[in-house]
């Protein structure tokens, strides 16, 4: 099969599963289910494509829907905040990071190989699926949840009291801002280009 | 729809994260899988802390998981275009000496 029909292949499939995940949604929960099933098909589509592509730079764009499915999953979930903060942080951050990565490297094109992912998802596929289909037959309600389930409350407000209140979070807060400046200041360290990199001149040593 | 659904979602986040860091030979791709199981343990973070009566537990740990995949991303780009400079290549398998 040539490499077109591949990708056209592979497309159709993912389209058509997107579109029928997105019907059995809206025939079995209404408008909530829709929407569950347009993120879903966003985060794991996205997901799919990134393994997929031959290409670095597609597989970037492609981790963008399945950051961005996820941000829509935060905000069915009731925690608007963390959407806001998953768009901010993932889509303009790290996946601009990746980009850099990207573009400041030179990818090997032909790496991609098709037995080793087809083997790799059979195997951890499998793997997984049979740990999930242990687990369903446990079920989630013996060790969760509340019995009902009341509109989300949260707001952006009370993450931050939480953090600043003494006896919430505020040292896992300090900490995690001193591993940040940390991290930074390290990666800015390790990257830095070193003076011997550069081709001494004259009157320099 | 119950927690079951976000659960399903998550674990076939995580199953992708790790055939994409198995099944790839490029260590962006290493980078991209760490960051779909990061985003996976999200979701069960958000998932389980909207179905257990609210409260704003849940949400801090996916705030905390977020802070650490920003530092780990940063870091890891540094490493990445140095293990680029040593070696000239970003095959994982080649990166294989500390200095060269």
């Amino acid at each position: 099969m040539s490499e077109l029909n591949r990708q056209r292949l592979f497309y159709t499939v993912l389209a058509f599963l997107a579109f029928g995940s997105a019907g059995k949604g809206l025939l079995e929960a209404g408008v909530e289910g829709l929407m569950f099933s347009i993120f879903a098909s966003l985060t794991l589509g996205g997901a799919a494509v990134c393994i997929w592509e031959r290409s670095v730079v597609r597989s970037a764009f492609a981790l963008m829907a399945t950051f961005l499915g996820v941000a829509g999953f935060f905000l069915i979930l009731g925690s608007d905040f963390l959407a806001m903060a998953q768009v901010l942080i993932y889509v303009g951050g790290v996946l601009a990071l990746l980009l850099f990565g990207v573009m400041l490297t030179k990818p090997d094109l032909n790496e991609r190989s098709l037995p080793r992912i087809g083997a790799a998802t059979a195997l951890i596929g499998g793997g997984i699926a049979f740990l999930v289909s242990q687990m369903v037959g446990v079920g989630v309600k013996t060790w969760a949840m509340a019995e009902t389930l009341e509109e989300p409350t949260t707001k952006a407000h009370d993450i931050g009291i939480a953090f600043l209140d003494p006896k919430q979070y505020v040292v896992a807060f300090e900490l995690a801002a001193f591993l940040l400046t940390v991290a930074l200041v390290a990666a800015v360290y390790i990257a830095r280009r070193r003076t011997e990199d550069f081709t001494p001149e004259e009157g320099q040593v | 729809m119950g927690i079951e659904a976000y659960l399903f979602v998550s674990v076939a986040l995580f199953a992708l994260g790790i055939i994409c860091i198995v099944s790839r030979r490029n260590i962006l791709y290493v980078l991209m899988g760490i960051e779909m199981i990061l985003n996976a343990s999200s979701i069960n973070f958000a998932a389980f802390n909207r179905f257990n009566g609210g409260g704003i537990d849940g949400q801090m740990f996916v705030i905390f998981i977020i802070i650490l995949a920003a530092a780990e991303a940063a870091v890891a780009l540094a490493i990445v275009l140095n293990v680029f400079h040593l070696f000239h290549s970003v095959k994982p398998s080649e990166a294989d000496l500390l200095r060269e």
